[in-house]
């Protein structure tokens, strides 16, 4: 055993990746600051006056001294920049303030809601991964009809709306064989309908970048060389080409699951589950301008911390990633 | 021991089709053990599929049938997928060209050679682990334990090599499949890796070599099997087939050798160009050599004076160029020769301005080069050609060749330098193509469905389309067939006789830089080590490592 090298090139890797991690997360905190700044002026674009939504919402019979009171307690008569700065000094304390319709701090309002989503979102995450894999490695290497039906699932699953989805999966298995719960019941057949929702058309989409990388991949010599030493078709996918055709992919699934949180405030509306879905659309209809911001942030924020992960999964996946940083 | 041993490989009447049509037709071959049997022809010639159908390896959409195929006396020639897949790796192993590719490069040389121990043998993970390392040993790589950690793309390509050697003789099986091993190698390496394949065959392993170079499998092989539209043409041992060859294909094989042969005598069977002669074709050309007047020996039309050039690396700087200083007259052929890494191409890239030198100057003609801003530049830019390795990276896929050349000289009607200043391109695009000996049709074919040599021809021609004084060639002939390659120098031969270009000729293979250039310069790690008159330097080194190139290089070994 030499005793540098495999020290050595352990201890450059970690450097990397500490010098990596340092730019991401000062990444992370300018998008932070610059979704919050958008959140907050766009959000003054929305007609309206808070206060009425702070006092019941619109149509409510509010005084005039309630309102002017209102105004004053929350700080709405002070300049629209002082504003600014007293938001952004909350923000930096993790105070999300409280919600004008519920009156309860936007914090714990979000935390309570957080975990039904981001449940409902990585499990959506996981079954696309295994279904695009599955029809990945089904249609590839077993001739042009099957390369065919393949291509024509993935662009036909890829394309389908969410709202429609859930109608026909609903019509089919709840209405018409009775299988499944049409709402979401909070017990595990009530996730089903709303994750296969949200996961065929996102497997649709990973199935066609990953069935273009194994192709790619099954090309290769070293796929010649592999199984001039005996591999079998199975081990020539485990070993090698599903490997390669998944880098693609999880580059991917930062962005997937940010589109999953988005999707998911059709998919907890249509299958009346609670998470931050139903809350963001519940307070944008109530102009509860805390709530909005908060889950604006907070949706943000896990978008950063996926987009970590998955350079961070990459790298693992891929050596070569490690390997060019270090050079 | 036995007393008659079954031969290695036993191969009768073997045919390969795909679709409707036959690319190998009936190839018998016998291997004994310890025996190197060479199979040579060019690219498309049905060796590399004869090499896969061995090992039932074909294709998905081919027809593999043989009277017998027996490898190590078991009769594979109608076996199942599943058996063929027991006897891979255990009776015969293949190696592969390419090893950055033939690797997987996203797992360590380890587990790749580890691959044949787990799949046919049982073997606990302690005892594969040490069998990994002894093969890495055996097949010369330096430091085992760390190099099983590494994968392909961090090790130099002769050590990706060994590697694959390592992973195909795990088994030791009796057969041993070797096509084109060392093609993208440097010669010093290509030596070595021959060298450790003769000693795998001295072993008792039975070597199918498979190269489109001659001198590359003269130096191993026992007999050879010249092998030319799916058919053997010829066989016989080696001193046989080099010394007197029967066909005509197999004289064009050797003929195309560029190593020893002197320049201007023509490599390939195409005659010399007809505009330039007016007579009886010349055997030997007369290239202009206006360097051999001392009248107009004054002013080189290239010179480099002390390059130095470094680049940045974690710790410090790595110094590609290192106080080299060359100088290029008209009409004359310098060669730039060196294993890869050693500065080449930063050589040509500093030549060309394309990079800015830490210290020294470049001079074009007599003026300031390197040092002009790009706008300076410009104007003289057209009157330096490039072509290199790969020229299917430099054209835009989806034009067809007329509107490449056409854009060429488009632009170099801008400079004001085209051989014909208005008009329509298109007469000017068929003259080029016709210098460089492509039909005129070629100019409606899309650059993907040309063959390698076509493409360096429509190179050459986008090239010309400047009316350049300079050409810089970097590798230009490394990709291909010998056969090819020989006529691609020809043709450069031709063009520079014609148009009394200056050539600075790159290349890691000594024996086309011999046969190209009047002077030469050998470089290594970045410094230039011996320079001089190209006969002298190649028959007399005077540095050790010019010494050592040299007895690597490939030649017919008669």
């Amino acid at each position: 055993m030499t005793p540098g090298s495999p020290t050595e090139q352990r201890r450059s890797f970690g450097g990397a990746t500490l010098r990596r991690a340092g730019l991401l997360v000062a990444g992370a905190v300018f998008v932070l600051w610059a979704v919050a700044t958008l959140t907050f002026f766009a959000i003054r674009l929305i007609p309206g006056d808070p206060a009425q939504a702070i006092l019941g919402g619109p149509g409510s019979q509010a005084s005039q001294e309630a309102l002017d009171q209102v105004r004053s307690d929350y700080g709405l008569d002070q300049p629209l920049i002082v504003q600014y700065f007293a938001m952004l000094g909350r923000l930096l304390t993790g105070d999300l303030g409280v919600s004008y319709a519920l009156k309860l701090p936007v914090a714990d309002l979000l935390a309570a809601q957080l975990g039904g989503t981001l449940l409902l979102s990585a499990l959506s995450l996981v079954l696309a991964w295994v279904l695009a894999l599955g029809l990945a490695i089904w249609s590839t290497g077993r001739g042009r009809i099957a390369s065919a039906v393949g291509e024509g699932i993935e662009i036909t699953t890829a394309a389908l709306p969410h709202f429609w989805l859930a109608a026909v999966l609903i019509a089919v298995f709840s209405v018409a064989l009775d299988w499944l719960p049409p709402v979401a019941t909070g017990t595990p057949a009530g996730f089903v309908l709303p994750v296969v929702t949200l996961a065929i058309p996102l497997a649709g989409f990973l199935a066609q970048v990953m069935r273009d990388s194994l192709l790619d991949a099954m090309q290769q010599p070293f796929v010649v060389s592999a199984r001039a030493r005996g591999e079998s078709a199975v081990g020539l996918r485990v070993r090698h080409t599903i490997r390669h055709a998944s880098l693609p992919a999880i580059s991917l699934s930062g962005w997937a699951l940010g589109w999953l949180l988005s999707g998911a405030v059709v998919v907890e509306t249509i299958f009346a589950m609670p998470g931050l879905g139903r809350t963001l659309l519940q307070a944008v209809t109530l102009r509860d301008i805390p709530v909005v911001t908060g889950v604006v942030l907070l949706v943000a924020l896990v978008y950063v911390l996926m987009t970590v992960l998955t350079d961070l999964a990459a790298r693992i996946a891929d050596p070569r990633l490690r390997q060019e940083s270090g050079r | 021991m036995t007393n008659t041993p079954a031969p290695a490989l036993e191969v009768a009447q073997l045919r390969v089709g795909f679709g409707g049509t036959d690319v190998v037709h009936g190839i018998d071959l016998t291997i004994m053990p310890g025996e190197c049997v060479a199979i040579v022809g060019e690219s498309g010639s049905g060796k590399s599929v004869t090499a896969r159908a061995l090992l039932g390896m074909a294709g998905a959409d081919s027809r593999t049938s043989a009277e017998h195929l027996r490898i190590d006396g078991l009769d594979l020639g109608a076996a199942s997928e599943r058996e063929w897949r027991r006897e891979r790796g255990r009776r015969a192993g293949l190696i592969l060209q390419d090893a950055l590719g033939s690797l997987d490069p996203l797992r360590t040389v380890g587990r790749e050679i580890e691959d044949p121990l787990r799949i046919h043998l049982r073997l606990p993970a302690s005892e594969r682990r040490a069998r990994v390392l002894r093969l890495l040993a055996d097949v010369g790589m330096p430091d085992p334990v760390s190099a099983v950690r590494r994968r392909s793309g961090e090790l130099s390509g002769g050590l990706r090599q060994r590697a694959l050697i390592a992973a195909a003789i795990a088994l030791d099986p009796p057969l041993l499949i070797a096509d084109e091993p060392t093609t993208a190698l440097d010669v010093t390496v290509q030596a070595r890796i021959l060298a450790l394949l003769d000693e795998i065959r001295e072993r008792g392993t039975g070597v199918l070599l498979i190269s489109h170079d001659l001198a590359v499998v003269s130096r191993m092989a026992d007999r050879i099997l010249v092998m030319r539209e799916g058919r053997i043409i010829e066989q016989g041992s080696t001193g046989e087939v080099l010394e007197a060859p029967r066909e005509d294909y197999t004289r064009s094989l050797i003929a195309a050798v560029p190593a020893e042969v002197p320049r201007g005598v023509r490599l390939s069977a195409t005659p010399m160009r007809p505009a330039t002669q007016s007579g009886a074709l010349p055997t030997i050309s007369s290239p202009l050599r206006p360097s051999h007047d001392p009248a107009i020996r004054t002013t080189p039309l290239l010179e480099l004076s002390h390059l130095t050039k470094t680049f940045a690396v974690p710790g410090g700087r790595f110094t590609a160029v290192d106080d080299v200083s060359l100088s290029l007259h008209r009409g004359e052929t310098l060669g730039l020769v060196g294993e890869s890494g050693s500065g080449k191409t930063t050589v040509a890239r500093l030549a060309l301005a394309l990079t800015t030198p830490d210290s020294g100057s470049v001079r074009f003609d007599g003026e300031e080069w390197s040092a002009l801003d790009e706008r300076q530049r410009r104007p003289t830019r057209h009157r330096i050609g490039a072509i290199y390795q790969d020229p299917l990276g430099s054209f835009d896929p989806r034009w067809n060749v007329g509107r490449l050349l056409a854009d060429a000289v488009r632009g170099a009607r801008e400079a004001g330098t085209s051989d014909v200043s208005a008009g329509p391109t298109a007469p000017v695009v068929a003259v080029l193509l016709d210098q460089v000996g492509l039909a005129a049709s070629v100019a409606d074919r899309k650059p993907m469905t040309l063959s390698g040599g076509q493409r360096q021809r429509v190179a050459i021609a986008r090239a010309l389309a400047g009316s350049p004084e300079l050409l810089i060639c970097d590798e230009p002939v490394s990709a291909l067939d010998v056969t090819i390659q020989a006529q691609i120098l020809d043709l450069l031969d031709d063009i520079q006789r014609e148009r009394g270009l200056a050539l600075l000729f790159i290349s890691h293979d000594l024996g086309v830089v011999h046969h190209m250039a009047d002077h030469v310069a050998v470089m290594r790690a970045g410094r230039i080590v011996e320079s001089g008159d190209a006969g002298r330097v190649f028959t007399q080194p005077g540095h050790p490592y010019t010494a050592q190139l040299v007895a690597d290089s490939p030649r017919l070994a008669t």
